[in-house]
């Protein structure tokens, strides 16, 4: 009798053990292929940008702070394409506008996990600087645009979550959660809409070390080049905790013009118009 | 027409007796009903609410922090028990608590001696970095590399880091919603945590906190203490005056609670009216409190003066509400013109005080003559039968008074104009940190970081270059440049903090940190690069919107001062703009702007705003009394006992204190509404005796000091304790108000037992006629 007891209990537990086993293995599964299904649409969004080679593009950038003041800068900037996951792209910004910045040229090349490479040439002093620093997660230009938020998305500097599946705007769009993978980035996690026909990130909420929304992206007017590259024409960033705004907007982007990498060195820094 | 009066309050009188329980009723669930709207009361925690939106200097520093970024603040102040900061272990902890700052919520930006981003040169490369990276592996040559940056630092220095090396301060910025006292305690809350932490972590290092932020946290509390201190102290005051003066159970419960539910409707009614409190307007319901009594005293003391003659209790009552009906009435008015009058005031708080208080008073006028004796009609009173000492002394006074009244006249004359000559030695000043005593952490962290430190008062200016990208402009820096040189030769001047350092040091890093190069670059564009290369290389929550606006058309100078009187600011501030005006190209033109410079201008436009308001006040009291009294020469005579403890007041306050602030300016409006009520109820009871009794101008004055002397005592008691009472306040605007109006009205019950009957004598001397046309057109 007692013998029964003890086995039924035995049983009983057991199951209520296993179920419970199941139910927690469950719960990590699912989030395993969360993991994995962010991670694969962030694959096809890179994907989907491979080989576009060289970029030049010319924008406007609009600074608004929350009093409604204005500023704008002009500027230029040739982007070359550096094959690989475990680097990133060059770059080469010209300032135009304004005036008394005219001609001013910023090289970087990005890195992955290291802070990147810059390099300044001021035409006032006809001197190139080498700047050495941790601006990663600094504003771009004193704008709400921080570096990491310019600077070629490249796959390996997040974690990737999918969260779920809605519609934005007529599209509909994968919304994912990304977790920075560098030190000192300004964000504690990103959520980004993907739209699910091309890939491309609609909007991104930006989430500040406290884990309090701190401002989102909002791109538009994309164009598609080479029938395949898709490029928002037009970003708004909005600082929801400061109430200053920025627009970047692009008046052309060029594809594949012969960049070469001997023209993004240093020593041709000074020699860019 | 008194004899009208008096009818209609007889029939009044016998009206509340009959329909007592019915009257209870209506007036309890009336006070409820009013009283319910307390829920609503919430507390203000923005120091701004203390400017009107049209004042000038609050609207020059919204734009300017329209313009940059916001001020909003906490200062952390840090310094070891002994010896200086730049060691590893001191070092770690600054370089932690930057770190951990991110954290408080609302912050924006968070600046420190280790996250300074300091620029070398190294050859062609220009490293930009924290000035302290790695904190464990420091040499002490390396410490005192640092050490000797951060002090030859103008950023730094005298700002974040002290000139001893043995303070430093972590300062953050926070960008709150507009007057959201729950977020702002929030930020504080989580500054104070953070605090106490490092302390517990670190016994041998002290830990203050002091900005912006932590000034604002402060007004809430100071009003919460208020309220729940003051007020219970006031109502144990209240409660022993009356057992002691009235000697009645019945008496001081009813008159308890009438002065209850006065200041339940009033706080209710401020509740509806969505009135935020603020730490004036948290005197209100110790004020009402004490104002209420009054009503009551001189209801109830004519009652039981009634009674101990023998009259039964219902029969006192009638007689009682047909002598004070008027008297109260008008008391109650006048107070009420007087509250009201502080709408004219600059400061809006004062505004919420005048008209909470003056609900108040109104409502304790209405809650007296119908709840109380309803009331009193039917709970038991016992009165012993025997008179107590006190009517006779007042005979007596009032014998002495009559006796020499010439004497008094001439005594009291030097005494009036003798005190009153220190008005001169009262100073204006308004140290907002000083609006908080030492009791007050704020104010004791405040002092700490001004000790050790730096200044805590700011003068802010935003100077405009001529173009867009202006700020670059050699002929704006050379200026800029001379001005921030000129505000550093002042003694008073701590720190300045201007663009044109930075442009110094980028200048000096861009030729190989040559020291020959530490000078203004003398040419737009390179200014103009600089300033971009420095922004391209600021790290995560630094931008130059702090010091520059977004089309660089104008900078922002900070001038921290040491402990300066307001005036003093004023005058910096001033002088300035002067400077600016004679030294720089027009475009250039500034004035100062900031908390400590509003708070300096607050007193001065206060008092002139409240000019016009208690000259109506006086105006409308004065033709009040008139009025009741039907006697302009009455009218007349009153002028001096009711403009006379005021003047008088702050002539004892310029001889024994001298400094005041806000407060001076709405001390005269608020005190007179209260001291004429002495005024009111003596004047009354004379021209009562001389024109209902026709007696002579001295049997009159015996008749008011034999009546209503007494009463006077307990009242004027009751208000200057109520008053003092105030004076315990930890906010210095509110014990300021509270000791003057004490002063004031103690000053007024000696002018009105001593001054008033020798003036009536003298100048009421004709006989009187016993009708009742008493001179209402006076030939005089």
């Amino acid at each position: 009798m007692s013998k029964k007891l003890l086995s039924t209990v035995f049983s009983l537990s057991l199951v209520a053990f296993t179920s419970g086993t199941v139910l927690s293995s469950a719960a990590l599964a699912d989030e395993a292929a969360d993991i994995a299904k962010g991670t694969e649409i962030a694959e096809e969004w890179d994907r989907r940008d491979w080989g576009f080679g060289d970029t030049e593009s010319y924008m406007e950038m609009q600074l608004e702070n929350r009093h409604g003041d204005k500023s704008i800068r002009e500027m230029r900037q040739k982007t070359l394409e550096v094959p690989g996951h475990d680097v990133g792209d060059k770059s080469l910004t010209i300032f135009d506008k304004p005036r008394d910045v005219k001609g001013t040229a910023f090289l970087s090349f990005a890195k992955i996990f290291d802070p990147d490479d810059q390099w300044m040439y001021l035409p006032a002093v006809k001197r190139v600087k080498r700047i050495s620093s941790k601006n990663k997660s600094g504003p771009f230009l004193g704008s709400e645009f921080a570096y990491e938020d310019l600077s070629a998305q490249e796959l390996k500097k997040y974690t990737y979550k999918w969260l779920r599946d809605e519609p934005c705007g007529e599209l509909q769009c994968a919304v994912v959660e990304q977790t920075p993978t560098y030190e000192n980035s300004g964000y504690t996690k990103m959520i980004t809409w993907y739209d699910l026909s091309e890939y491309r990130q609609q909007k991104i909420d930006y989430y500040d070390r406290k884990g309090k929304l701190l401002k989102t992206l909002v791109s538009s007017d994309f164009k598609q080049h080479l029938d395949k590259y898709w490029r928002p024409y037009n970003m708004y960033m909005e600082n929801h905790q400061t109430g200053k705004k920025t627009r970047l907007v692009f008046s052309k982007i060029e594809f594949q013009k012969g960049l070469k990498d001997s023209e993004l060195t240093k020593n041709t820094l000074k020699r860019v118009r | 027409m008194s004899n009208f009066m008096d009818r209609l309050s007889v029939s009044y009188a016998k009206g509340i007796i009959r329909w007592r329980w019915l009257v209870l009723l209506v007036t309890i669930l009336a006070t409820l009903g009013v009283a319910s709207g307390g829920r609503f009361l919430s507390f203000t925690s923005d120091y701004r609410v203390f400017f009107g939106d049209d004042n000038p200097q609050l609207n020059a520093f919204e734009s300017l922090q329209d313009i940059y970024t916001k001020t909003d603040n906490i200062l952390f102040v840090l310094k070891p028990n002994n010896g200086k900061i730049f060691t590893p272990q001191w070092l770690e902890v600054v370089q932690d608590l930057t770190e951990e700052s991110w954290q408080i919520p609302y912050s924006i930006r968070v600046d420190s001696i280790t996250n300074f981003q300091h620029t070398e040169a190294v050859e062609d490369d220009l490293t930009v970095a924290d000035l302290v990276e790695e904190t464990g592996g420091l040499s002490q040559a390396g410490l005192d590399r640092i050490e000797q940056i951060a002090l030859s630092e103008p950023a730094l220095a005298k700002r974040i880091i002290s000139e001893d090396s043995t303070t430093t301060g972590v300062q953050i910025t926070l960008q709150l919603p507009p007057d959201d006292a729950i977020a702002l305690d929030e930020a504080v809350k989580f500054a104070e945590n953070m605090a106490a932490t490092i302390e517990a972590t670190n016994p041998e290092l002290e830990v203050a906190i002091t900005g912006l932020a932590p000034l604002s946290n402060a007004f809430p509390a100071a009003s919460m203490a208020d309220m729940s201190t003051l007020t219970p102290l006031m109502f144990l005051v209240i409660i022993i005056f009356l057992i002691a003066f009235l000697r009645s159970f019945t008496g001081t419960l009813g008159t308890l609670l009438v002065t209850i539910f006065s200041t339940m409707v009033a706080m209710g009614a401020a509740g509806y009216a969505g009135i935020k409190m603020t730490p004036p307007s948290a005197m209100a319901p110790t004020i009402i409190l004490t104002i209420a009594i009054a009503d009551c005293v001189h209801i109830l003391v004519t009652m039981f003066h009634e009674m101990r003659h023998g009259k039964a209790k219902r029969d006192a009552i009638v007689e009682s509400l047909r002598v004070n009906m008027q008297p109260v009435f008008l008391t109650s008015l006048t107070t009420v013109i007087g509250f009201l009058s502080l709408n004219f005031s600059e400061a809006p708080p004062f505004h919420d005080l005048g008209n909470i208080a003056a609900i108040g008073v109104i409502a304790a006028w209405i809650i007296s003559i119908a709840f109380l004796p309803a009331f009193i009609a039917v709970m038991p009173v016992r009165v012993k039968p025997v008179e107590t000492g006190k009517s006779s002394m007042m005979e007596r006074l009032g014998e002495f008074v009559i006796g020499h009244r010439t004497k008094l006249l001439l005594g009291m004359g030097l005494i009036v104009v003798g005190t009153s000559s220190f008005i001169s030695r009262i100073e204006l000043d308004d140290r907002f940190i000083e609006y908080f005593d030492t009791t007050v952490p704020f104010r004791v962290d405040s002092d700490f970081t001004r000790d050790n430190l730096t200044g805590v008062y700011q003068v802010e200016f935003s100077i405009n270059a001529e173009e867009s990208g202006g700020v670059s402009s050699p002929v704006y820096l050379a200026h800029l440049e001379d001005f921030a040189n000129w505000l550093r030769a002042k003694p008073e001047v701590v720190h300045v903090n201007s663009i044109t350092d930075i442009l110094k040091r980028l200048n000096k890093s861009m030729h190989g940190d040559d020291d020959s190069w530490y000078k203004l670059p003398d040419e737009r564009d390179l200014a103009a690069q600089y300033l971009l290369l420095y922004e391209m290389s600021l790290p995560y929550g630094l931008d130059l919107n702090s010091q520059i606006n977004i089309d660089k058309s104008a900078s922002r100078m900070t001038v921290t001062l040491d402990n300066v009187s307001s005036n003093d600011m004023r005058d910096i501030a001033l002088e300035s703009s002067q400077w600016l005006q004679d030294n720089a190209p027009g475009y250039m033109g500034a004035d100062g702007s900031g908390a400590a410079v509003m708070f300096a201008h607050l007193a001065d436009r206060n008092i002139k705003s409240m000019l016009s308001g208690t000259a109506l006040a006086f105006v409308l009291i004065s033709l009040s009394l008139v009025f009741a009294l039907r006697s302009l020469k009455l009218g007349l005579i009153s002028l001096i006992p009711n403009m006379v403890p005021a003047i008088m007041a702050f002539g004892v306050w310029g001889l024994f204190v001298g400094q005041v602030g806000l407060a001076v300016s709405v001390i005269a409006a608020t005190s007179l509404g209260l001291i004429v009520d002495a005024t009111v109820h003596f004047l009354s009871k004379y021209n009562r005796a001389r024109t209902e009794r026709g007696e002579s101008s001295a049997d009159a004055v015996r008749y008011g000091f034999r009546t209503v002397g007494s009463a006077l005592w307990i009242t004027t008691a009751v208000l200057v304790a109520g008053f003092a009472i105030l004076s315990l306040s930890t906010f210095a605007v509110n014990a300021d108000m509270g000791l003057l109006t004490a002063i004031t009205i103690a000053i007024a019950l000696f002018i009105d037992f001593l001054l008033l009957p020798p003036l009536l004598m003298l100048f009421d001397r004709e006989k009187a006629t016993a009708t009742s046309t008493a001179p209402a057109a006076p030939a005089e």
